[in-house]
């Protein structure tokens, strides 16, 4: 008997006055209270992304690794042995997985949370709750394939002999650099894709030709010609700033590119943010 | 009393684009639009492309109160409207213009088991789901027992929901919704899934709720004697505007009255009999009128139809074949036949009702469910129980007590 009671002597402590008004045009007030007051769905939301995603698979987890794994081996064997390009010293899959990293934390997250709102569709017309949640939650289920297979490169490198070093530190600042452009570009998309369609198609092919023109499969320091020109990408500056953390020592430290990078995936979020919350009002009525 | 309301709705719109605009907007449609207009404008005569999105408005300047602890029914038939006021109050959608001002932590539940995986478990489903509709994860905890004890599927919580039967699916949905403590909550026909005993259970504890607590309720449902049972106050939506509000029983029957229907046909085939309107007037009786047209005279016109319980389950057809000799007009091109039921054996509710067109050997025209009517019975039983125990017919069994 007591639970009813206290609880709802809880929520009129705690709020003292809920007061809501609805109007076009109006964005609430408690914007931001309420994302806080959601914060236990988006763990959920997370949390069933991930569990959903193995289940009834007989390799589970593993089929995290197998993508990076095996396109490590091709990238070393088309950029290390065919193209016969330097590492620098550092053993040629180290720096290939060093840069697929971030490369696969991106595109995973880019491509979660753009696909965020239709594959939750069913949840925007029938629920309300503060909508960012479904992109940020996305976010977390590319975070959590990307812990596993950073296991997996620190296997790798103590294999081949190399000891993590102080530079890893300040690894969790970069996977922020990484994961704020994939949000602040997922929101534009995400957004976008709610009422057209045609960016379902557009962000495969952003990120197929990402592959491309980003150092992946080989060092930046490389093609000095081209650096200006792979500068404009701004997962080049977040995948040195991997290279420099994973692979310590002989690597340099870009701090212009890095920094170029978050001030891009700034502007992205901020401007998403700005185009999310203008059209998530009419989200229920489009989707 | 204005400072009294927990809900004032004041002058509510809600206008949605129709047309290609609302179906279909891709980039391409956007572009091709684009240039139709700057072609248009080049050729003057040419421009027609302002019809294909027409507004429509779901909700007219639609205003009312909802005093703290009221438990108010909203009627009215598909599509007046109440589920985008629904969707307006639970903030899922945005009014047109209007507002409205709550005053107390609003939970809505427009569908049993949102957001329900069914690769997840029961356990997994509860927290998920619980997150969804505004419970923190310790809220949950602290109710975790008595949602699965609510539910009746203890021994099934680790298996995933895929494999429950849609009884278990539903239990534990509405358990997990039952258990909601808001000071305000909005429900949506939520309660015509389910078995009988079970949606008992949930209307009881609905309004064991409001009377407890002192919450406030917004409660659709297409279920008369469910809404008569929980509800004291309601309000009458008809084609987007409020017709009416009062008691539930004045809502009601103001909105039981109007349950006549027709429709309309136009025919692109003028070359075969065809079916050119239906009407049906069910008040104490049922009247169906059904209007048609034939290139060559039908000797003679036999109509069929079919009412059918708001499910779709067929309670009763005839046709004029069946009436033998009793039906024996002439042969025409047009006309109407009237068909009516003087002392209708069945219970108030919607019911659907299918047409059918031909001769004294062919069938050449059918509009199945062309329209769905709500039936009024002059005889009313404050007793009764909900029509998937009973069924509709109401065939005036009389009682009395057997010599021992």
């Amino acid at each position: 008997m007591s639970g009813p009671n206290e609880s709802s002597a809880r929520a009129a402590a705690t709020e003292p006055q809920d007061d809501l008004i609805i109007e076009a045009g109006r964005s609430s007030l408690h914007y931001w209270r309420d994302l806080w007051r959601y914060r236990d769905l988006f763990g959920f939301l997370t949390m069933r992304d991930v569990k959903v995603r193995y289940k009834q698979t007989v390799l589970g987890v593993t089929w995290a690794l197998i993508q990076p794994i095996v396109t490590t081996i091709i990238f070393t064997f088309v950029f290390g042995k065919l193209a016969a390009m330097s590492s620098g010293g550092v053993p040629y899959p180290l720096l290939v997985l060093a840069g697929l990293l971030p490369w696969q934390l991106f595109s995973a997250a880019l491509s979660g949370s753009s696909a965020s709102l239709i594959s939750n569709a069913n949840l925007i017309s029938k629920v309300f709750f503060p909508r960012l949640i479904i992109p940020l939650s996305s976010l977390g289920v590319a975070l959590i394939d990307f812990l596993v297979v950073l296991a997996l490169y620190l296997g790798a490198s103590i294999w081949f002999g190399r000891i993590p070093s102080w530079h890893w530190a300040l690894l969790p600042l970069f996977i922020s650099a990484a994961l704020l452009l994939a949000f602040g570009a997922g929101l534009w998309f995400t957004a976008l894709t709610v009422k057209y369609r045609d960016f379902r198609y557009i962000v495969p092919f952003v990120l197929q030709v990402g592959v491309f023109v980003s150092p992946i499969g080989f060092s930046a320091t490389v093609v000095p010609s081209w650096r200006s020109l792979l500068d404009l990408n701004p997962m080049t500056g977040v995948i040195d700033a991997f290279r420099w953390c994973l692979l310590s020592d002989g690597q340099p430290f870009d701090a212009r590119g890095i920094s170029c990078s978050i001030a891009i995936s700034a502007i992205l979020t901020l401007s998403g943010m700005w185009y999310f919350r203008k059209m998530e009002k009419t989200f229920a009525d489009v989707i | 009393m204005q400072g009294d309301a927990i809900i004032s709705v004041s002058g509510i719109s809600k206008r949605y684009q129709l047309g290609h605009q609302a179906l279909n907007d891709t980039l391409r449609d956007r572009l091709t639009r684009g240039f139709r207009a700057a072609a248009a404008k080049l050729r003057p005569g040419s421009a027609q492309q302002s019809a294909t999105s027409e507004p429509f408005w779901a909700l007219r300047d639609v205003s009312f109160e909802v005093q703290r602890g009221q438990v108010m029914g909203i009627v009215g038939r598909n599509g007046a409207g109440k589920s985008t006021l629904l969707k307006i109050l639970s903030r899922i959608t945005e009014p047109t213009s209007g507002r409205v001002r709550m005053r107390g932590r609003v939970a809505s539940l427009l569908e049993v088991g949102t957001g329900f995986h069914p690769e997840l478990t029961g356990r997994e489903n509860v927290f998920l789901n619980g997150a969804i509709l505004g419970m923190s994860r310790a809220e949950i905890v602290r109710k975790f027992d008595e949602i699965v004890a609510f539910s009746e599927v203890e021994r099934f919580l680790d298996t995933a929901v895929k494999h429950y039967s849609s009884g278990m699916y539903v239990r534990l949905a509405f358990a997990i919704a039952a258990h909601l403590e808001p000071e305000i909550l909005i429900v949506d026909e939520v309660l015509a899934v389910g078995d009988a005993q079970f949606q008992k259970k949930c209307l009881n504890k609905v309004s064991e709720v409001t009377r407890n607590d002192g919450r406030t309720v917004l409660f659709v449902s297409h279920n008369g004697a469910a809404l008569q049972s929980i509800c004291t106050s309601g309000i009458w939506l008809n084609q987007g505007r409020l017709a009416g509000q009062g008691s539930i029983n004045e809502c009601l029957a103001m909105y039981l009255h109007t349950a006549n229907r027709h429709a309309e046909f136009t025919t692109p085939i003028p070359d075969k009999p065809h079916i050119t309107s239906v009407k049906v007037e069910a008040k104490g009786s049922i009247r169906v009128e059904v209007g048609f047209k034939s290139p060559f005279p039908l000797s003679p016109p036999v109509v069929g139809i079919t009412i059918s319980s708001k499910f779709g389950q067929p309670l009763s057809g005839s046709n004029g074949r069946m009436a033998g000799d009793a039906w024996r007009p002439p042969p025409v091109r047009e006309g109407v036949v009237v068909a009516e039921i003087k002392d209708v054996p069945l219970h108030s509710d919607t019911y659907r009702l299918s047409v059918y067109l031909g001769d004294a050997g062919m069938d050449y025209d059918q509009k199945l469910d062309v329209v769905e009517f709500d039936y009024v019975s002059p005889r009313f039983h404050p007793q009764m129980p909900p029509l998937q125990v009973i069924g509709n017919g109401d065939f005036g069994w009389r009682w009395s007590m057997g010599s021992d």
